[in-house]
């Protein structure tokens, strides 16, 4: 085996209430390389988005980082190390601008004194290299609409350059154009070596750049495929639950095989 | 794949924001179309309330009657900075009231009935708001009780306490050449006093704007045009040498005023200037996000009834100072809704997530004129009653319409 993976989650447990989102998953993912993951709705995607950030920590199971054990239980643990996420709902301030959004937490301070001008020179350098068109970074974004709003969130999170992004449907209110953008961003990300999880509805977007699809079914894994192998078909079939059993069989086998 | 690259850069006239005088123009305009407001509104008010008493009355802007004015803003005008923290937050403290007359009460009693010196007592009475401000924190982040309950209860409790520990006396009188006197009888009878402070507020914000657009446009963002510093710095001159003018043609600037004015922008700096002010505003934004960046909410929210406890209690000193008295009757009245209501006319809004201290200030000096003119010319209470409520009413619809504005604006 070469290098340990930069993410693994070993038997994931999360119950909201009476409902159990997640139970039992298991996650790998490497550095330089996109996994999907996929599901319908309700099936815990953004409740294991919101595990891997600290935003809502697991109820039992262990997280490697690296190949180090490591305790996410706070979002600012998640991103001290390196882990960046774009929500399903964004998380922005509606109140605050588009500066004001990118930097919240991490603010640049002068002399204890939030230095603006810094923050405006970064934040319009990091929109530019996106190619990201803004009417201004002074606005609340409130006042944006909703592909901008999107924008605004993941150039947020590839601010300090991040190792993992985790991106919740990403490209939901973008139009063709950004949703192109927002794949090229992630074959760069991954060029560059970094680890992408990736969770679309859409299954071209999927193919286009992912190289693994994880399937999430009730909260439980329901196969971890390769790209180039595996048809449309069986994806679908797996998302949906038409050959549970099977797919669950072939998984672990799957895995030992092909990583 | 065939894609050109995303890294490819946008041509230099199409860059988010650019650079230079006209975005700085076009984002000023996008901001008013999309319902900020500002202190535009209020200002306008102030102006067409002045106006219209001076016009019945010629005696309401006669330099005797706007000095006092000058000193009768600062009590409630420092409970509204308060006020204007929590509602930053989208919350409501209904006890600053109560709070502001315990504080009272409580340098009253340790003055007088205690013998305690004036310095010691007046900084325990003020810490008394503050640890009152951090106990309704506690129930509002850490339990959960709605801050609306929390202070419900306080504007009762603290009532009582205030009561309590004024006992049988009723009424306790305050030395009327003390210290705690002199923050609202004491003028700097020098003339130069008051154009000072006038000139150094000027020069201070022409020279933090100048710095301000030469980093700027050193380092290649868009800035504020000196020409519109320069009218700024203008009409920043105008309204304060006028002022001092007027303050003194009667005894000068007065110590209140001057307090008042350096807690208001030295608050207004930690608002904006600091990433605590900037948490402030993202809990107003959105308390789900704010936790999910990792801000330590809670934190925040108790440190903000903290402040509003601690203005609370200076603005009821100062009240206090301008009676010589504590009575059973101090922080009663209408001095909650005036506080609550100064906040809202200023411009700062209900939601949350919008506003500034300056709203205080401006918010204060409308409800304040109100009851000067109609006290002036001897109508009734009931009528500026009345009047305040409209101009309430007035500052509410326009704080809703702007919200709604800024949610349509721009928005797919
Ligand atoms: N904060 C929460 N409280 C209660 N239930 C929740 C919460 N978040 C998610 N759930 C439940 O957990 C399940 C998984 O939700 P989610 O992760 O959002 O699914 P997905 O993103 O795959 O559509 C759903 O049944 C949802 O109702
Ligand atoms: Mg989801």
């Amino acid at each position: 085996m070469s290098a340990p993976p930069l993410l693994a989650l070993h038997g994931i447990f999360k119950r909201f209430g009476a409902v159990q989102a997640l139970a039992d998953v298991e996650l790998e993912i490497h550095a330089g390389e996109v996994v999907a993951l996929v599901g319908d709705n309700g099936a815990g995607k953004s409740t294991l988005v919101k595990v891997i950030s600290g935003v809502a920590p697991a109820d039992a199971g262990a997280v490697e980082w690296e190949g180090r054990s490591v305790q996410i239980t706070r979002p600012h643990e998640a991103r001290d190390l390196g882990i960046a996420t774009v929500f399903q709902d964004l998380a922005l301030c509606d109140n605050l601008d588009v500066v004001g959004n990118l930097f919240l937490g991490r603010e640049i301070r002068r002399f204890g004194v939030l230095d603006e001008v810094e923050m405006e020179r970064l934040t319009l350098g990091l929109l530019d290299t996106l190619a990201i068109r803004m009417p201004s970074v002074r606005l609340p974004v409130a006042s944006l609409s909703g592909g901008q709003r999107q924008t605004v969130a993941i150039s947020r999170s590839l601010l300090g350059e991040p190792k993992l992004l985790l991106l919740d449907e990403p490209t939901a209110a973008l139009g063709i154009e950004q949703t192109a953008q927002v794949l090229d961003l992630v074959e760069q990300l991954r060029e560059r070596g970094h680890g992408v999880l990736l969770i679309s509805h859409n299954m071209g977007d999927v193919k286009a750049v992912a190289d693994w699809i994880a399937v999430l079914r009730l909260g439980r894994n329901n196969g971890f495929f390769d790209v180039t192998t595996t048809s449309h078909e069986q994806i679908i079939s797996s998302i949906t639950g038409a050959t549970d059993n099977a797919v669950t069989r072939r998984r672990a086998y799957e895995r030992e095989v092909e990583l | 794949m065939s894609r050109p690259p995303a890294v490819e850069k946008a041509r230099p006239d199409e860059r988010a924001g650019g650079g230079g005088v006209e975005s700085y123009f076009d984002t000023f305009k996008r901001r008013f179309r999309g319902g900020e407001l500002g202190s535009l509104p209020v200002a306008l008010g102030l102006v067409v309330v002045w106006l219209i008493f001076e016009s019945l009355n010629e005696n309401f802007l006669s330099p005797r009657n706007l000095s006092n004015l000058s000193v009768d803003i600062v009590g409630v005008g420092l409970i509204s900075i308060g006020v204007v923290f929590v509602l930053l937050l989208g919350e409501i403290d209904l006890s600053v009231g109560s709070v502001s007359g315990l504080a009272a009460a409580a340098f009253a009693v340790l003055n007088v009935n205690q013998g305690m010196a004036e310095g010691p007592a007046l900084l325990l009475a003020i810490l008394c708001g503050t640890a009152v401000g951090a106990v309704q924190g506690f129930f509002f982040a850490k339990v959960g009780v709605p801050a609306f309950v929390v202070t419900l209860a306080g504007l009762l409790g603290w009532n009582g306490l205030m009561l309590y520990i004024l006992g049988t006396s009723g009424t306790i009188n305050l030395d009327d050449k003390g210290l705690l006197a002199g923050l609202t009888n004491f003028y700097f009878n020098d003339v130069a006093a008051a154009y000072g402070l006038a000139a150094l507020g000027t020069a201070g914000y022409f020279l933090a704007s100048y710095q301000d657009a030469r980093r700027r446009r050193a380092a290649g963002v868009p800035s504020r045009p000196l020409s519109e510093i320069i009218v700024r710095t203008a009409v920043l001159a105008a309204i304060t040498l006028a002022a001092a003018y007027v303050l003194n043609q009667f005894l000068g600037l007065p110590l209140a005023l001057l307090i008042f004015l350096v807690i208001l922008v030295g608050l207004d700096f930690v608002l904006r200037r600091t990433s605590y002010g900037r948490m402030i505003f993202a809990l107003g934004g959105s308390v789900e996000t704010a936790r999910r960046t990792g801000l330590n909410v809670d934190l925040v929210r108790i440190s903000v009834f903290m402040v509003s406890g601690t203005m609370a209690a200076m603005g009821g000193l100062f009240l206090a100072s301008r009676v010589t008295s504590a009575s059973q009757t101090s922080g009663s009245g209408n001095l909650l809704m005036d506080a609550i209501a100064a906040a809202v006319i200023g411009g700062t809004s209900m939601f949350g997530g919008r506003g500034r201290t300056w709203s205080a200030l401006l918010g204060v000096l409308v409800i304040q004129s109100i009851a000067s003119g109609v006290a002036l010319m001897g109508i009734q209470t009931a009528v500026q009653f009345m009047i305040t409520g409209g101009v309430l009413l007035i500052a509410v619809v326009i704080d809703s319409l702007s919200r709604r504005a800024q949610k349509s604006h721009g928005r797919v």
